[in-house]
């Protein structure tokens, strides 16, 4: 065995198919978690994400397809110890103080009295909440209720856990102390499973990234290997002008709707920019500002999925 | 102004509550009272008569009741607890005073013996004795007018009879021309100016005897604890019901079908929670009606736990019933407050049921509040035994567990997509 932990499959979703009328919301859906990973799924509104992530919660009763926990198949409705679920709602009871709900969802996840104590102990310093224990948690910021939803979830030490969005309308130091958070799950072996429409979260937390759209896997991998299956390792030249531009020039082209930034594609920065700086002068245009921007899943993003509104 | 008239029309049961439900009310309310005033048909009281004189004159005076239409009489029974095919005898005083204090029947008048000999004679009336339930405060007086009015109508005949006796004896019996003039005349209803005639007063000595005791408030006491506490008991069981609908807009019911409760076990946790408050709801109206009204709680404890054990179950049973069948908890208040008001007015929460109309008593026990105030009113009022408490727990328990089985299958739509 050489003493290498072998790569376990935690979680697997295959072939995952769900139709909720006539409206098809996953069609064909496999995804596959493994021990220590941290999964993102992001994908436009109504891609499936939720969809999938309630049919792995044994939420959904799947048309096709299976989920398997732990290479176990798992049929919705039956227990699943070692799955955690942190739903996008704050689902918490308001009027219950922060320690009464981690002690009522531990309790409903069967932990017994001592165990459960010393996990509420744990989640209110892993929160940060252990100072406003015995404050109900209507009296608590956004940020505070988001902690708790998460540390609702995993009580009972699961060893996957699927996250709803759990940064959603948190400001930029919550979201930190959740990240926080999350790596020292990360760390005592948890494996997580992840929605969200924060690209910058998704790229820089995850070890791989899934992108859903319309029920199906449109691409998954590392994001440089997104990058790479989609717009390229090259970097994105943008020229902002004095005047807007309506056609191409030369290799730049407009890059938004007035015209004034102009675009280019370029694998070496330094040997393709002069050009770009001439071509522009001698269509009479006045280069304001340069800007080159690295590859970033929000590129990846809009190139798979499009700009085209979801609603 | 606009957004608010736009917020109405758009949630209809708020525009249900608005226009329908005062509409609806009105009709119960004219259904269930209007039909006690003067100018609809007024019910027939049901009336035990006991005849224990058997003698012409007492048949005559059953007769002339008979004629009441406001009476019906019932002159035989079957035994108590007896099956139905079994043959009706006819009544004795003791069968009609259970007749009376089950409250199969109004009132009971007993012909006492030497009734039919005390018509004939204008220095004793004739006796008779009355078995009223007090809770009933309508049946016994009229009764008692009933009594002189009869006695009026039959005593010409008995006297007349008995004059004719007389000279029969002594002149010689009549021809049969004679005696078919004389039958004629007796067999003639005698007009109501005869119970105008100043002998018709006090004819008959009435004794009233009340068959079920405690006072004449006592048992208004009970009904008016029962009524009022059933009602309200069904609202903060509607309300408490709401709590699953809490939890579904919070998103903890979701939370908590992720966790290893299923929706069963999360229904009866809840069942039996709100079960244990409306058990206490119960438990202090009547302490307090025991402490400041006098309602003899104490002796009746068994039977009013027994029947509040069955109605809070069946109670709370309802409420998660129609909190799984609402969309929202708007729509829970306002589709509670109109099924519970209905049933409260049907079911005799807000008038006693026995002074309804036999259709709608028999439309009363549709309702859950027609059982339950059953069951409080044989433990209070007819201070029955507890086995006779069957019917009434039997149905209350029976709607617990079709309640909470039809909440069970509605709570289906919450789980697996």
């Amino acid at each position: 065995m050489g003493g290498q932990v072998p790569i376990v499959s935690l979680l697997a979703v295959r072939d995952a198919r769900k139709s909720f009328g006539a409206l098809v919301a996953l069609e064909g859906v496999s995804i596959e978690l493994r021990e220590g990973e941290l999964i993102g799924l992001v994908g436009p509104n109504g891609a499936g994400k939720t969809t999938l992530v309630r049919a792995i919660a044994g939420r959904v009763r799947l048309d096709a397809g299976a989920v398997e926990l732990l290479n176990r198949p798992v049929e919705p409705g039956s227990p699943r110890p070692e799955l955690g679920v942190v739903p996008q709602e704050i689902a918490l009871y308001a009027s219950l103080t922060a320690r009464e709900n981690l002690e009522a969802f531990g309790r409903l996840h069967g932990l017994a009295a001592r165990a459960l104590a010393a996990r509420v102990d744990w989640a209110l310093e892993w929160t940060g909440l252990a100072a406003r224990d015995r404050e109900p948690v209507r009296r608590f910021s956004g940020g505070m209720r988001r902690r708790l939803n998460i540390a609702c979830g995993v009580l009972h030490e699961p060893r996957v856990l699927l996250l709803d969005e759990p940064t959603v309308g948190v400001d930029p130091q919550s979201r930190e102390r959740i990240y926080e958070m999350l790596a020292a799950l990360r760390r005592a072996g948890t494996s997580l499973l992840l929605t969200t429409h924060q690209l910058d979260e998704a790229e820089s937390l995850c070890d791989r990234i899934v992108v859903i759209d319309h029920g199906r896997v449109i691409a998954s991998g590392r994001l440089a290997e997104l990058i790479a299956g989609t717009i390229g390792e090259g970097r994105r030249v943008l020229l902002s002008v004095d005047r807007p531009v309506a056609e191409p020039i030369d290799g730049l082209e407009p890059e938004d709707g007035s015209g004034t930034t102009l675009g280019a594609h370029v694998k070496d920065v330094a040997s393709e920019l002069p050009a770009l700086l001439r071509h522009a002068a001698a269509a009479g245009l006045e280069v304001r500002d340069v800007a080159v921007r690295s590859p970033s899943l929000h590129a990846v993003f809009i190139h798979l999925t499009g700009r085209e509104l979801r609603e | 102004m606009r957004i608010g008239w736009l917020n109405l029309v758009r949630d209809r049961v708020a525009l249900a509550m608005t226009f329908v439900l005062p509409v609806a009310f009105f009709s119960i309310f004219q259904v269930v009272f209007g039909s006690q005033g003067g100018r609809g048909e007024v019910r027939p009281l049901r009336v035990a008569l006991v005849d224990q004189d058997g003698s012409e004159a007492s048949q005559a005076f059953a007769a002339a009741l008979q004629q009441e239409k406001a009476l019906r009489l019932v002159t035989t029974a079957r035994a108590r607890r007896a099956s139905a095919k079994a043959p009706s005898a006819t009544l004795d005083r003791a069968r009609a005073q259970e007749l009376v204090r089950d409250g199969e029947l109004s009132v009971a008048v007993v012909l006492l013996t030497g009734f039919g000999e005390g018509l004939a004679r204008f220095d004793a009336p004739a006796r008779a004795e009355l078995l009223v339930d007090p809770s009933n405060p309508i049946a016994g007086p009229l009764m008692q007018g009933m009594l002189q009015k009869a006695a009026a109508t039959a005593q010409p005949d008995g006297l007349a009879r008995r004059g004719l006796e007389q000279f029969e004896k002594y002149a010689g019996a009549l021809t049969p021309g004679q005696r078919q003039v004389v039958d004629a005349w007796l067999a003639q209803p005698k007009s109501d100016s005869a119970s105008q005639s100043p002998i018709a007063e006090g004819l008959v000595s009435v004794a009233v005897t009340e068959v079920v005791g405690g006072g004449p408030n006592a048992p208004l006491i009970a009904f008016f604890a029962a009524g009022t506490g059933v009602m309200f008991l069904l609202f903060s069981c509607a309300a408490a019901g709401g709590s699953l609908l809490e939890e579904v807009e919070s998103g903890t019911l979701e939370r908590l079908l992720t966790s290893p409760l299923g929706m069963g076990r999360l229904l009866v946790g809840k069942w039996l929670l709100v079960t244990l408050l409306g058990v206490m709801q119960m438990t202090v109206m009547f302490v307090w009606g025991a402490l400041v009204f006098g309602l003899e709680l104490v002796p009746h404890l068994a039977g009013f736990a027994l029947v509040t054990l069955a109605t809070a179950g069946a109670a709370s049973a309802f409420g998660l019933v129609l909190a799984s069948a609402c969309r929202s908890r708007g729509q829970l208040s306002g589709i509670s407050t109109i099924v519970i008001l209905m049933m409260s007015a049907v079911g005799g929460s807000m008038f006693p049921r026995f002074l309804m109309s036999e259709s709608m008593q028999r439309l009363g026990l549709l309702t859950f509040n027609g059982w339950a105030l059953d069951g409080y009113l044989k433990v209070f009022w007819r201070k029955a035994p507890l086995v006779e408490l069957w019917p009434q727990l039997l149905v209350l328990s029976l709607l617990a567990a079709a309640f909470l089985a039809a909440a069970r299958l509605l709570a289906r739509r919450w789980e697996t997509a």
